[in-house]
């Protein structure tokens, strides 16, 4: 399929202009990647709100939660891997447990990231913002999730994390199709099988679900963009009608959308559920398409998942 | 000059003094606790919640207060025996210290703890939220300061670095932060565990003012205050001198205290020499 593409980190950026130019009380920070993040940009029409940390993530961190306890929304980006993992236990302790208005917009995470390799790729950040009490996370799929997502994130009081991805990707949604934190979307309806994706992977579960039609086989498509709170009646609701699900993410298969998936199923109306993810490997140099091709995170990849599913189906 | 009586100081060391008869209380009746490094902050914390920071106990969240961050939160007997003798919650509070379902968590809270400005607790921390929060004075035009502590063994933390660096780079001026130098940490004597000397200089490389002192001695506590504010365009380390365990004789320098609370005869000692009585009980 043709998708147009379009980057996420640019609307990001974009999108934080617009809310200052608004009026809303917003203060950007980021720890000197703010060329990549495009932070840099936001930082150039504010930059009475914008300040870069250098290279200090854990700094970064706790300046914003200290901002935030004033009753500004801080926007905090950096590199996924940087931002979550060099800066776990401040997010946990100064952000997390106060429950302050700080969100983590991080880009480059997955193993789209290329030829940085797994030093660059996180492939467990959703594992570890999850876990963590209280805690929003978002995987916006398109240009347009990612607009509407910053935008709530602006209004929503309490932390967040949102990953964004350094390429551009598919837009699959409609600029004015709606949007709210904790809800899913059905993508196309179908009865046989239901394919839950999130970012990247969502534009593949199409393809997918496409090519199962040719083979008879009729698949949902689901858009997870909120990974917590994830929305559970929407995962029911699929699980009932198709019987059998197939979970697909940039992300380890430990710990993220498929974790949170079959955990709903199992508690509500259990059905078998196949998980297209990253097999507990760190990823490594390479373009974004070879290593979606390497590590499994394709169309037909989905589709050997989908045919696993139903014929696990009772 | 000087811009308080002698009349202040004495009430500051009164209340200092009420303090640590609280933090001794609070520490042996929850069982467990860290006293050492809540006594040798006592000074500073009185002078600052007794005379020197502008805040409403009834309104805890008040816009234009002055800021307190402990980022040593282990010492947070020190922090609410202050807020409880300034009236933000009952004294009688301070016996359910690390009681479940109480407000007194064994490191502050912000969310739980009326008066508590950061949550802290994972050292190394506090600096930056009171960074934080001083840029947000700014941003807003507002008056405050923000106070913090930190300890001589946290500053051993990367993240202490990175901030001290964040401060004088953004010229973070309406910020006073005072090291607890009592020279001990958990494992033992901080020169050697992780000599950080010479500490001076070090600030003072990165770019702060730094001033020295003698940590319990109130004139000097405050006088620095006084010089620390008039400084501008540079965030001030005021480098107190202090004896961790202060007030208690058999506390006083002994690395075991750090984190465990007197057994009953010790306890009945510490009270005595305090000679307040206790909470609820006073002489
Ligand atoms: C990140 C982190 N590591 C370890 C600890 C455990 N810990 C609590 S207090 C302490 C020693 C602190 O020494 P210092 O900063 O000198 O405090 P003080 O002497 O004033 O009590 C340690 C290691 C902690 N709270 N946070
Ligand atoms: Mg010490």
């Amino acid at each position: 399929m043709k998708w147009e593409m379009a980057a996420p980190r640019d609307k990001y950026a974009e999108t934080l202009i617009s809310l200052a130019k608004e009026g809303k009380d917003i203060v950007v920070l980021d720890a000197d990647l703010s060329s990549s993040t495009r932070t840099a940009r936001f930082g150039k029409e504010f930059p009475e709100r914008f300040f870069n940390a250098g290279i200090a993530e854990q700094n970064m961190m706790g300046v914003a939660a200290g901002l935030a306890t004033t009753g500004k929304t801080v926007f905090a980006s950096t590199f996924a891997v940087f931002a979550t993992g060099r800066a776990y236990d401040q997010i946990r302790q100064s952000v997390a447990h106060p429950r302050l208005n700080v969100k983590i917009v991080a880009t480059h995470a997955g193993i789209t990231v290329g030829g940085d390799g797994a030093s660059h790729q996180i492939i467990e950040d959703i594992a570890l913002m999850t876990a963590l009490p209280g805690m929003t996370v978002i995987s916006p799929v398109d240009i347009h999730e990612t607009e509407k997502a910053v935008r709530e994130l602006a209004d929503m009081d309490g932390p967040a994390y949102m990953r964004l991805s350094r390429s551009a990707m598919p837009v699959v949604t409609d600029e004015n199709a709606p949007f709210e934190i904790g809800k899913g979307s059905v993508l196309r309806k179908g009865d046989d099988v239901s394919i839950i994706a999130t970012g990247i992977m969502v534009s593949r579960a199409i393809e997918a679900a496409e090519e199962l039609k040719e083979k008879g086989i009729s698949a949902s498509v689901v858009n997870i963009s909120t990974i917590k709170p994830i929305d559970r009646p929407l995962i029911v609701s699929e699980a009932k009608r198709t019987g059998a699900v197939v979970t697909a993410e940039e992300h380890n298969v430990i710990g993220g959308l498929g974790y949170a998936v079959a955990s709903v199923i199992s508690e509500e109306y259990p059905v078998p559920v196949k998980m297209v993810g990253i097999e507990d490997t760190f990823g490594e140099s390479g373009s974004p398409g070879e290593l979606l091709e390497k590590y499994g995170l394709t169309a037909a990849h989905i589709m050997v998942a989908a045919e696993d599913a139903l014929r696990m189906k009772r | 000059m000087k811009n308080y009586t002698d009349e202040t100081v004495r009430m500051i060391a009164e209340k200092a003094r009420i303090m640590r008869r609280d933090i001794v209380q609070m520490i042996y009746t929850a069982g467990s606790g860290h006293p050492g490094g809540s006594l040798s902050a006592t000074d500073i914390i009185a002078s600052l919640y007794f005379h020197v920071m502008r805040h409403r106990p009834q309104e805890p969240n008040w816009p234009d207060r002055d800021r307190f961050v402990l980022s040593k939160g282990h010492a947070a007997p020190a922090l609410y025996a202050a807020l409880a003798e300034s009236g933000y919650f009952p004294v009688e509070e301070l016996l359910n210290l690390r009681k479940i379902g109480h407000m007194l968590q064994g490191h502050p809270s912000m969310k739980t703890t009326p008066g508590v400005d950061m949550s802290t607790g994972s050292l190394g921390q506090g600096l930056s939220a009171a960074i934080g929060m001083a840029l947000a004075g700014r941003m807003d035009r507002k008056d405050y300061m923000v106070y913090a502590i930190l300890g001589d063994g946290e500053i051993e933390e990367g993240q202490i670095w990175e901030a001290a660096m964040f401060a004088a780079h953004y010229k973070v001026d309406n910020l006073v932060a005072f090291l607890d130098k009592n020279g001990l940490q958990i494992d033992g004597p901080t020169d050697a565990v992780m000599c950080s000397e010479p500490l001076a200089d070090k600030w003072i490389a990165f770019g702060w003012h730094v001033i020295e002192i003698d940590g319990h001695d109130i004139p000097q506590i405050l006088d620095a205050i006084a010089e620390a504010k008039a400084i501008k365009e540079k965030p001030v380390m005021i480098i107190a001198h202090t004896v961790k365990g202060k007030g208690v004789s058999f506390m006083e320098n002994v690395v075991g205290f750090h984190g465990k609370a007197p057994n009953d005869e010790q306890y009945r000692q510490a009270i005595r020499e305090i000679g307040l009585g206790e909470i609820g009980v006073m002489k």
